[in-house]
C-alpha cells in the first residue's frame, strides 16, 4: 500500500500531542504494535519540540508534517522555517544542548534515533530545519 | 497534566496523570517546586514520583526530573520513582534516571 497525508499546524506546544497522535493514528495502517506506536509518538514529540523550542525560539511560527506509507515504512518529514541548526553533528551528540541554562537533557536527536530506523536531519536551503524519518513496522 | 499529593507509610507520593511533554513541563517544575519549598522535609526523606498513570513522556520530563534531583538533594530530600509504564521505562532507563531517583 501507498498512502501519504500532509497538515501545517501553528507552531504551539498545545498542538504538540495533536501532531504526535495524528501521526501515530495515520501509523496505524500498518498494524503496528503498542510498542511501536510509542516509539512513533516519542520521535514525533522530539521533533516537534525541537522546531518549536529551537527552531522558532516559541515565536509565531508553523510546523509542516508530512507522511507517507510505502509498503510496510511509515516515512515522516517535521519542517520548520525557524532559525536553522548551526551545527547538526554537534546538535546529534547524546546529551548536547545549546540551551544549558534551561534543564534541557539534550536527548531529542538520541531518541529519535533509538526509536526510529533512519534520521536524517537537514538545514533547508530557504532556512529552517527538516527531519526525515523512517520506520518498518513488521507484521 | 495534573499532580495529586498523598501520604503513605509516612513518605510524600506525587501522582501525575496525563502527558508529560513540552507543553506540560512547566506544570510538573512548579508543582514540585512548590512542594519543596512549602513542607518541611527532614533530612533524607523522600518524595514518590508515582508514574503509573502518566500517559506520554519524552526527554523534556529528563530535563525536567534532573533539574528537579538537583533541587532536592540541595535540601537533603531523595525522589524515588514508582510505576513507570513501559514507554517511560524505557526512556528514564537510556537516560540513567534510576542512578539519580532509584526506582521502588
Amino acid at each position: 500500500m501507498k498512502t501519504k497525508f500532509s497538515m501545517q499546524v501553528d507552531a504551539v506546544l498545545a498542538n504538540e500531542s495533536f501532531i504526535r497522535s495524528t501521526v501515530a493514528n495515520f501509523a496505524l495502517h500498518l498494524k503496528p504494535t503498542v510498542s511501536e506506536i510509542n516509539d512513533i509518538k516519542t520521535a514525533v514529540s522530539e521533533a516537534v519540540t525541537n522546531a518549536i523550542v529551537h527552531g522558532y525560539c516559541g515565536k509565531c511560527g508553523t510546523i509542516f508534517v508530512e507522511c507517507e506509507i510505502d509498503e510496510d515504512v511509515l516515512k515522516v518529514c517535521i519542517k520548520d522555517n525557524g532559525i536553522g541548526i548551526k551545527d547538526i553533528k554537534k546538535a546529534r551528540e547524546p546529551f548536547y544542548t545549546t540551551k544549558k541554562d534551561e534543564e534541557r537533557s539534550g536527548m531529542g536527536f538520541t531518541l529519535m534515533e533509538t526509536f526510529m530506523d533512519s534520521l536524517d536531519v537537514k538545514n533547508n536551503a530557504g532556512g529552517g530545519v527538516a527531519v526525515f524519518m523512517t520506520k518498518r513496522i513488521f507484521n | 497534566m495534573e499532580i495529586k499529593y498523598i501520604t503513605k507509610n509516612n513518605a510524600l507520593v506525587a501522582k501525575l496523570y496525563g502527558d508529560f511533554d513540552e507543553y506540560t513541563a512547566e506544570y510538573v517544575r512548579m508543582s514540585l517546586d512548590r512542594i519543596l519549598a512549602d513542607i518541611n522535609f527532614g533530612i533524607g526523606a523522600s518524595v514518590i514520583l508515582d508514574f503509573s498513570h502518566v500517559s506520554f513522556m519524552d526527554s523534556t520530563g529528563i530535563g525536567v526530573l534532573i533539574g528537579r534531583y538537583k533541587k532536592y538533594q540541595k535540601k537533603q530530600v531523595n525522589l524515588q520513582i514508582a510505576n513507570p509504564p513501559a514507554q517511560v521505562d524505557r526512556i528514564l532507563k537510556m537516560a540513567g534516571i534510576y542512578s539519580l531517583m532509584p526506582l521502588i
